[in-house]
C-alpha cells in the first residue's frame, strides 16, 4: 500500500519537514499558514443552546459529514433528537441539532458520535485491507494454477 | 423490560428495500435506539467488527469494485463522496503564456490544460502543502510559490517543416514536426526538495501521454510555463482522483410461488444474463404438499442464479403471469463500490485515502471542539 496522503498529524510533520532544511523566513511563513489552517475549522453553537439541547454550526462542511456523525450521534441511546441541515446550498456551513436526555449533554453527545465514527473507520481500514490481501492471494493462486 | 430478540425473518424483512411496480417501500434504516421497543440498537463496536464485511470482486490497477455489508447507507455515502470531492491531488492551476501563436486561444489552452491527470509520487504529494490562494478582499494574502506548494512544469514547443518529407505528403504529422503537441511533450522541472521526491517513474507527469493539447502549423510556437498545485474535488474537477465513484444495493429477487414450464423461459428473459436458472423439480418438491409443485416434477422450474448481476428492471413485475409469485428488494446494507481512478491513485488505496480524510476530519473537528470548551 503507497503511503497516505494524509499523515496522522499533517501540522506537525510538515513543520518538521521545513523545519529541517528551510531558512527562518520560510518557517515562518509556514507557523502563520498553521495558524490560518487551524482557524478555519471553527464550531458555534448557535444562540439558544442549553445544557443538554444545542445546535452546533460547522464550517466548511457538508453532507459528507452532516450524515455520518448524525447517524453516530442517533446510535447513542441517551440522545433524544439528531439532525442536520445545510442552511443555505452557497454556504459551506452545516447545522447539527443535538437534544438528549438529562443523563448527558449535548457537547458530550457530540464527541462521543466523533469518536464511535473514528472507530468504525479504523475497523473499515483494517477489514478492507484484510480483505483485499486475501483477494490478492486468491488471485495468485489462480494465475499460478 | 427484558430486551426482546427479533425473530430471524423479521430481521431479513428489515434488510430489504422493497421494489414495487411504480413504488419502493421500507425504505429508511431503523436500526436507532427508540424505534423498536425493547431492542437495543446502541452504537457497539464490537459487534460491527463481527457484522461488517468487505468482499472483493474486481480488483485491477486503476479499476476496483467491492462490496461492503453490513454498514448504513449515511457511511458508505460518506466515503463515495470524500472519494470524488475530498482526496487530494494535483493539477495545474496558474499557467503562465510566455508565447502562444497557436490557433487556440490562452484561456481555452489554460482550461484544457487544467484537465490533464497528472501522477507523481504518492510520498511526494503527502509531503506537499496547499497553496492558498489569494482572497478577494486581500490580495496580498496568498501563498508564495516554495517547492513545497507548488510543481513547475513547462510546455516549450514549436512546430517547423521537415524537410525529409515526401512532397506528395498529405498527412501533418509526417509534412511537419510538433504538428500536434500531446501531453508527452509537458516536462517537469522539480525545484528544492521535490528532487528528492519526483525522481524517474515517480516524476509528476501526464497518466496518460497521449492527450492532444493543441494542433500547430510551421511557425506556430507555444512556450508556457504551467504551475500546479494540491486541491481537493470539491473545489475544481480536475484535482478529483477518480473518474467514477458509484455504489449501488445489492439487488434481492424472492420467488414466492413456483413459476414453471414456459413461464420460467419467459421469466428468465425478464432479467440480464446469468440472473435466473432453470432447474428440473425434484421428485421431493413434486411430493411435497402445498409447495405448488405437485405433478410438476421434471418440469423446469426458475431459480435464482446470482442476483448481483441483475439491474433491477422491474420488468417482471410487469407481466400477468408473474404477479404475486416474485418480490423484489434490494439489500440496504449491501454497498457494491465501483472505483475508477484517474491514475494518481491505485484504486483500492484511494478507498483507504477516503476513510483517512474521514477519520482526519472527525479529529480536527474533536480538537475545534475541545477549543470550544476551553
Amino acid at each position: 500500500m503507497p503511503a497516505s496522503v494524509h499523515s496522522q498529524d499533517q501540522d506537525q510533520s510538515m513543520m518538521d519537514a521545513a523545519a529541517a532544511a528551510a531558512p527562518q523566513e520560510q518557517e515562518q511563513q509556514l507557523e502563520q499558514e498553521d495558524v490560518l489552517e487551524l482557524e478555519e475549522k471553527r464550531i458555534i453553537v448557535l444562540p439558544g443552546a442549553t445544557e443538554t439541547a444545542a445546535s452546533f454550526q460547522f464550517e466548511g462542511e457538508g453532507h459528507t459529514l452532516g450524515n455520518a456523525l448524525r447517524y453516530t450521534i442517533m446510535k447513542n441511546p441517551q440522545v433524544e433528537f439528531c439532525g442536520y441541515t445545510i442552511p443555505h446550498p452557497s454556504e459551506t456551513k452545516m447545522n447539527l441539532r443535538i437534544q438528549t436526555y438529562d443523563t448527558t449533554n449535548a457537547v458530550e453527545a457530540l464527541e462521543k458520535g466523533l469518536d464511535a465514527l473514528m472507530d468504525l473507520c479504523d475497523v473499515v481500514t483494517d477489514k478492507f485491507t484484510a480483505s483485499q490481501d486475501a483477494f490478492s492471494a486468491s488471485e495468485a493462486d489462480k494465475m499460478r494454477s | 423490560m427484558a430486551p426482546l430478540v427479533p425473530s430471524q425473518a423479521e430481521l431479513d424483512r428489515r434488510r430489504i428495500v422493497d421494489i414495487n411496480p411504480e413504488t419502493v417501500s421500507n425504505i429508511p434504516s431503523t436500526d436507532f435506539p427508540g424505534h423498536w421497543p425493547g431492542e437495543s440498537h446502541e452504537w457497539n463496536l464490537d459487534q460491527f467488527r463481527n457484522d461488517f464485511k468487505v468482499e472483493f470482486h474486481r480488483n485491477e490497477r486503476f479499476e476496483s469494485s467491492f462490496s461492503l455489508i453490513g454498514v448504513d447507507a449515511s457511511i458508505a455515502n460518506a466515503f463515495r463522496r470524500i472519494l470524488m470531492a475530498e482526496v487530494p491531488t494535483v493539477a495545474i492551476e496558474f499557467v503562465f503564456v510566455h508565447n502562444n501563436t497557436s490557433v487556440i486561444q490562452d484561456e481555452v489552452l489554460a482550461q484544457r490544460l487544467g484537465l490533464i491527470p497528472l501522477k507523481g509520487s504518492v510520498e511526494g504529494i503527502n509531503w506537499m502543502r496547499w497553496f492558498k490562494k489569494p482572497t478577494e478582499d486581500d490580495p496580498e494574502s496568498g501563498s508564495t510559490p516554495a517547492d513545497f506548494n507548488t510543481i513547475v512544469l513547462r510546455l516549450d514547443i514549436e512546430c517547423t517543416k521537415n524537410p525529409n518529407a515526401d512532397p506528395e505528403e498529405n498527412d501533418p504529422r509526417k509534412l511537419y514536426k510538433n504538428a500536434h503537441v500531446y501531453a508527452r511533450d509537458i516536462t517537469f522541472h522539480p525545484v528544492g526538495r521535490q528532487e528528492q521526491f519526483f525522481i524517474d517513474e515517480e516524476a509528476i507527469q501526464p497518466v496518460n501521454p497521449d492527450i492532444l493539447i493543441a494542433k500547430l502549423r510551421p511557425g506556430q510556437k507555444i512556450d508556457m510555463e504551467l504551475h500546479c498545485i494540491k486541491g481537493i474535488g470539491a473545489d475544481h474537477a480536475k484535482f478529483s482522483p477518480v473518474a467514477t465513484a458509484s455504489y449501488r444495493l445489492l439487488p434481492d429477487i424472492n420467488i414466492l410461488r413456483p413459476i414453471l414450464g414456459e413461464d420460467a423461459k419467459k421469466f428468465a428473459k425478464c432479467f440480464p444474463k446469468g440472473v435466473i436458472g432453470l432447474e428440473p423439480v425434484t421428485r421431493e418438491e413434486a411430493a411435497k404438499q402445498g409447495s405448488g409443485y405437485e405433478g410438476h416434477e421434471g418440469e423446469m422450474k426458475a431459480v435464482v442464479r446470482d442476483a448481483f448481476k441483475d439491474t433491477v428492471s422491474r420488468e417482471c413485475l410487469r407481466h400477468e403471469e408473474f404477479q404475486g409469485k416474485v418480490k423484489l428488494g434490494r439489500v440496504r446494507d449491501h454497498f457494491i463500490f465501483n472505483v475508477e481512478s484517474t491514475g494518481q491513485f491505485e484504486s483500492n488505496a484511494l478507498f483507504l485515502e477516503s476513510v483517512k480524510v474521514l477519520k482526519l476530519k472527525c479529529a480536527r473537528w474533536k480538537r475545534g471542539l475541545a477549543d470550544l470548551m476551553r
